[in-house]
Order: C-alpha cells, then sequence, then structure tokens
C-alpha cells in the first residue's frame, strides 16, 4: 500500500467527537440514549440493527437535525450551529435510492459539485475524474436511469467523493448489491480510505463486512453504545461457535462451562478463544457420545457479539 | 474501452482538490440556473425539451403576428399589458408542467438528501428554484414582449414614441412578472405535496381551471358588489384585477374601487403558497 498523505486534522483531534448524545423524536422515541464516543480518523464501521440509530447520528453529523441533547463535534466544529461548513467538508451517500432517473451521470455529478461550492470548470473536472474512480468511465454519459444497481450505488459514492471531503459518511453502502458487488463496493471504499486519505465512517447491520475494511468500530444498540474500539483490539473475540445437539444440551453446557457458553433456544453459542476452541467443542461432544445436529461459525450479529461482551464487564 | 487503459488512467491516482470552495450563495445561484435550464429542457433529454419549446413556438407565434399587424396596419393588436391574459392558458400549463418538473421530481427520486447535506439550506433550495420556476416562465412571456418591442421600435416615429413606446413595454414586463408569480406559487405549492408529476401537473391546471365557474356563477347571480369582487376566486380572473389596479386600462371590466383587494389578495395568495412550501420542507424529510 502507498503512504498516505494525510489531512492535517488527523494530527488534531478527533474526526467525530459526541457526549451524551440524546435524540428523542416527538419526546417518545428515543433513537440515541446519552451516545458518547469518539471516532478518530481512518475508516471506521458503523454497525448497529436496523433500527439502532444510525442513520439519526448521520443526521446529527450533518447538522441536519438538532440533537435533544447532549454536544457533538465532527472535524472540531459544531455540525447544527455550523453547518455549512461541516456540509462543505463532509460527502454523504444516503442509505436509499436517490439518483434522478433522468439525469445523466456525470451531468448529476457536475451539477451536486458545484452546490457543494466547486467552480463550474473544476466541478465537470471532478466529477469526471471521480467517476473514474469509482469505476465508471465510459458509462459515465448515460442516463442513471439505465445503470445497474451496481453502477448506482457507484454514482451515490461518486457524489459523496466530488468534492473531496475530508469524512465520508456512507450509509449501508452495499445495500442491494450482489455478493460480488458488494465485494468490489467495499473494496473501492478501502481504497478510498487508504489511497485517497479519506477518514471514513461505514454504517452497516452486517459486522461481518465492515470489520474487514474498517480500522474501527462503534457498535450500537437501542441508541446506546455498546462498544468503540480499534479492530486490532477486537480480534480473536470475534468469533462465535453455534453448536446444536440433539440432546444434552445441559450436559453439554456444564461440560463447556470454562469457554462461557450461552444458551439460544436449543442451540450453545461459545465464543472462539482462540485455535483450540473448535477441538474443545468437539472433545466434550465426542466424549458424551452426543447427537451433534450442527457446529459453525455464525455470521457475526452485532447485538450478539457486543451484548455477549458489555454483558461480561 | 479495454482493460490495460484504464489500468493506466488508474496509476494517476487520486489527487486531492486544493481550489476554492465558494459558499452557500454560489450553491443557490448554481441551483437557480440549473433549474432554469431544467424548465426549458437544457441538458436534458430531447424528449424533454419538446414541450417548452412547443409553448414558446406558440406565445412566439402570437407576438410575431402581433408585430406583423402592427407594421401592416399601424394597429396595436395585442398590447404588452394583453399579452400575459392573451396567452395565459399556455402560462398556466407551462407552470404545470415545469413546477412538477422541479419539484415533485425531486420528491420522488429522493434526491433531497443530496441537497440537504450540501452547505445549501432547505429554505434556498425551495428560494432558488421557485427563482428558476417564476424566471421561466417570466422569461416566457418577456421574451416575445421584447420581440415586439424591437418590432415596435422600427414602426414609430421619433425617440418621443420610442420612449413611450419603452414605458409601455415596461409596464408589460411588470404585468407578466405578476402573472408567473401567481402561476409560479400555486405550481410550487402543488407540486410540492405531490411526488407523482402525473398527479401534480393537472392539479394545477385545476386550480385555475376548477375555480372559473364560481367566478362565473358570481358573476351571474349577485349583486353589483359580488360582481365587482367574483373575479377574486380564481387565479386567472384575480391577475386581471391586479392588472386593473396597477396599470388602469379603460377596456378592462368595471372593478368598482375595488382593485387594491386585488392587489392584495394576489399578494396573500403568493406569500401563502411560498410560506406553506417552505413549511413543507422544513419538515420533508433528508
Amino acid at each position: 500500500m502507498r503512504p498516505v498523505e494525510r489531512p492535517a486534522y488527523r494530527d488534531r483531534v478527533s474526526l467525530i467527537a459526541t457526549e451524551a448524545l440524546t435524540m428523542r423524536y416527538g419526546g417518545r422515541v428515543t433513537a440515541l440514549d446519552e451516545l458518547t464516543v469518539q471516532v478518530e480518523p481512518g475508516v471506521v464501521g458503523l454497525v448497529g440493527a436496523n433500527g439502532a440509530g444510525k442513520s439519526t447520528l448521520i443526521k446529527i453529523l450533518l447538522g441536519l437535525l438538532p440533537p435533544t441533547s447532549g454536544t457533538v463535534r465532527v472535524l472540531d466544529l459544531d455540525p447544527f450551529r455550523d453547518g455549512e461548513q461541516v456540509r462543505a467538508r463532509v460527502g454523504y451517500m444516503p442509505e436509499h435510492d436517490c439518483l434522478p432517473p433522468d439525469l445523466i451521470a456525470a451531468e448529476l455529478v457536475t451539477h451536486l459539485a458545484r452546490i457543494s461550492g466547486l467552480p463550474r470548470t473544476a466541478a465537470r473536472e471532478r466529477a469526471s475524474e471521480t467517476l473514474r474512480h469509482v469505476g465508471l468511465y465510459e458509462e459515465r454519459y448515460r442516463q442513471v436511469g439505465g445503470y445497474s444497481t451496481g453502477m448506482r450505488q457507484r454514482v451515490k459514492l461518486a457524489q459523496a467523493l466530488v468534492h473531496d471531503p475530508d469524512l465520508l459518511l456512507l450509509d449501508e453502502p452495499t445495500n442491494g448489491l450482489d455478493p460480488a458487488g458488494r465485494e468490489a463496493m467495499l473494496e473501492l471504499i478501502h481504497r478510498i480510505g487508504t489511497e485517497f486519505g479519506i477518514s471514513i465512517v461505514v454504517c452497516s447491520h452486517l459486522l461481518g463486512e465492515v470489520e474487514r475494511i474498517c480500522d474501527g468500530l462503534v457498535a450500537i444498540d437501542a441508541g446506546k453504545l455498546l462498544r468503540a474500539d480499534r479492530i486490532s483490539s477486537m480480534t480473536g473475540a470475534t468469533g462465535v461457535l453455534v453448536v446444536e445437539v440433539d440432546e444434552g444440551v445441559d450436559e453439554l453446557a456444564e461440560a463447556l462451562a470454562g469457554l462461557s457458553p450461552r444458551r439460544d433456544g436449543a442451540a450453545l453459542l461459545v465464543p472462539v478463544a482462540g485455535d483450540d476452541t473448535y477441538d474443545q467443542v468437539l472433545r466434550a461432544v465426542a466424549e458424551r457420545d452426543l447427537p451433534l445436529h450442527r457446529l459453525d461459525q455464525r455470521h457475526h450479529r452485532v447485538a450478539e457479539l457486543f451484548g455477549a461482551e458489555t454483558g461480561e464487564r | 474501452m479495454p482493460e490495460p487503459a484504464a489500468g493506466v488512467i488508474h496509476d494517476i491516482g487520486y489527487q486531492r482538490y486544493q481550489g476554492p470552495r465558494l459558499g452557500r450563495g454560489y450553491a443557490v445561484r448554481s441551483l437557480f440556473t440549473h433549474s432554469l435550464r431544467t424548465a426549458y429542457g437544457l441538458g436534458r433529454s430531447p424528449k424533454a425539451k419538446i414541450f417548452p419549446w412547443l409553448v414558446v413556438g406558440i406565445v412566439g407565434t402570437v407576438a410575431v403576428v402581433a408585430i406583423a399587424v402592427r407594421a401592416a396596419t399601424g394597429q396595436v393588436a395585442v398590447s404588452y399589458l394583453a399579452l400575459p391574459d392573451a396567452v395565459f392558458p399556455l402560462l398556466i400549463l407551462f407552470g404545470a408542467i415545469i413546477g412538477p418538473e422541479l419539484f415533485s421530481r425531486d420528491l420522488h427520486s429522493g434526491v433531497l438528501p443530496l441537497y440537504f447535506s450540501r452547505p445549501l439550506r432547505r429554505s434556498d433550495y425551495v428560494l432558488a428554484k421557485l427563482a428558476g420556476l417564476l424566471s421561466a416562465l417570466w422569461l416566457l412571456l418577456a421574451a416575445p414582449q421584447f420581440a415586439m418591442f424591437l418590432g415596435a421600435v422600427f414602426a414609430v416615429n421619433g425617440w418621443s414614441e420610442v420612449w413611450d413606446e419603452l414605458g409601455d413595454f415596461a409596464q408589460g414586463l411588470a404585468n407578466a412578472a405578476i402573472h408567473a408569480a401567481v402561476v409560479g406559487a400555486l405550481a410550487l405549492l402543488i407540486s410540492s405535496l405531490l411526488r407523482r408529476r402525473a398527479v401534480a401537473a393537472p392539479l394545477v391546471v385545476a386550480a385555475f381551471l376548477v375555480t372559473l365557474p364560481v367566478v362565473g356563477l358570481l358573476q351571474a347571480l349577485g349583486s353589483e358588489a359580488v360582481q365587482q369582487i367574483a373575479g377574486l376566486f380564481s387565479p386567472g380572473t384575480l391577475v386581471l384585477g391586479v392588472r386593473a389596479w396597477l396599470f388602469g386600462e379603460p377596456e378592462l371590466p368595471d372593478y368598482g374601487g375595488f382593485e387594491p383587494l386585488y392587489g392584495a389578495v394576489a399578494l396573500g395568495l403568493v406569500a401563502a403558497c411560498v410560506g406553506l412550501a417552505l413549511l413543507r420542507y422544513r419538515r420533508v424529510s433528508a
């Protein structure tokens, strides 16, 4: 990987800092609950189940919603008071479809670059440039309506990137993509974060997806912070084995007590502590001659993984 | 393009943008220009150009005929002030197409988050687009008026007559602006509430047409005073009243001193439409 020229703020402060950030809609629905978190520059995954408060947090970071209470700083600015300055330096890729189908991709991105404050010529140049970076070049003079979902996601990414922001907020960027498309999108995001030197917050409800491209993770659930950490300090604790036996679940749970398993219906969830966790489980099953029904590594589900960890603390 | 070429391009790498970042005012101006161009189908598919330029063609023909008649006979067939009312149905139709084009389409495609996540404010978005809409409507009238003025300059004798002509032309432009404001404000409000252009467009036309029988009924059945204020109840007759108030032409219907009321109602209507649209956009989700 090439060395990265890092923007000045990287040495200064947190990219995003919130303190006791609370957001209530209509006084009843609590979307964010006393959220205190610091996000350092780099590629950060914001993970949580649907409805955990990710999109609300993004809107507050963009200054589109005033928080009910608490403070928030983005690029060392107050996004609600200095919204224009923040939004000039931040790129946002919304979750949902947001492209007018009858516009030509290059024209749309150029237009949005101008709305971000780029002079006419610069806007046109950067629009072409950015569309090329996201992998649309020859196609850029076609109407967006004729694009595949994957191409549309790339245009959405291009419009967020076109004004060379210091921070990209990507809301579920792999939404609606097939496996190959997801792979390509994640690869692209990773490249933007490392080669382009732009800090990124990627929202996703799929931990397994973002953990591969992120330096750090922030997990929220029901508007509360579950955990925020560097990925490196989380490795080794990110796997869960699902063990299902047709009978003798309690017996097995007892036998594996040292691995602190959890019951999930008929299954046992065993945190992977190391390379030998597999063997330990298999040995325990074999010794007791239990009818093993299923043994596999579960796709990480945020609530589970982080829930277990916060439970232990 | 073959793969290797794309690889070569890739190697140029990402360049950070070091140039100037112009502020909110520039963003508003850009959106205004974009809206005005969109209204006339510029920078869009050939299909999007058909309707606006058809309307321009028809209004232009009216102006050309007026110029020709004046050059041939010396008679003013259509005055500057009369032109907006003469082509008012076309103006309504134009507003009914481009209003939804500018506002409903953005709601439908969900593009608003892309605007609101930029330095622009929500009210900036509404006002810039409205300015584009009003300018498009006004130009539809002002351009033919300008052509008529040029035609007249060559037809009249002496500078004093040109000066008079200029005065009439200016009045015509002002009258065009009033018509554009009323049509544009109604088109704005209706299309800001509806996501589908196909629904919004007929409703804009309906706002003008459905109210006409009310005026007719009041004029047929009411007392003299009621007849004089009947025009308030439809936008098309409302602007005629404003025209009578501001420019006082003898051939217009008798409003019996209620003319200022027409001005006030027109102003109130425009202000209410814009105000409600601004409220609407404060609530629309980004």
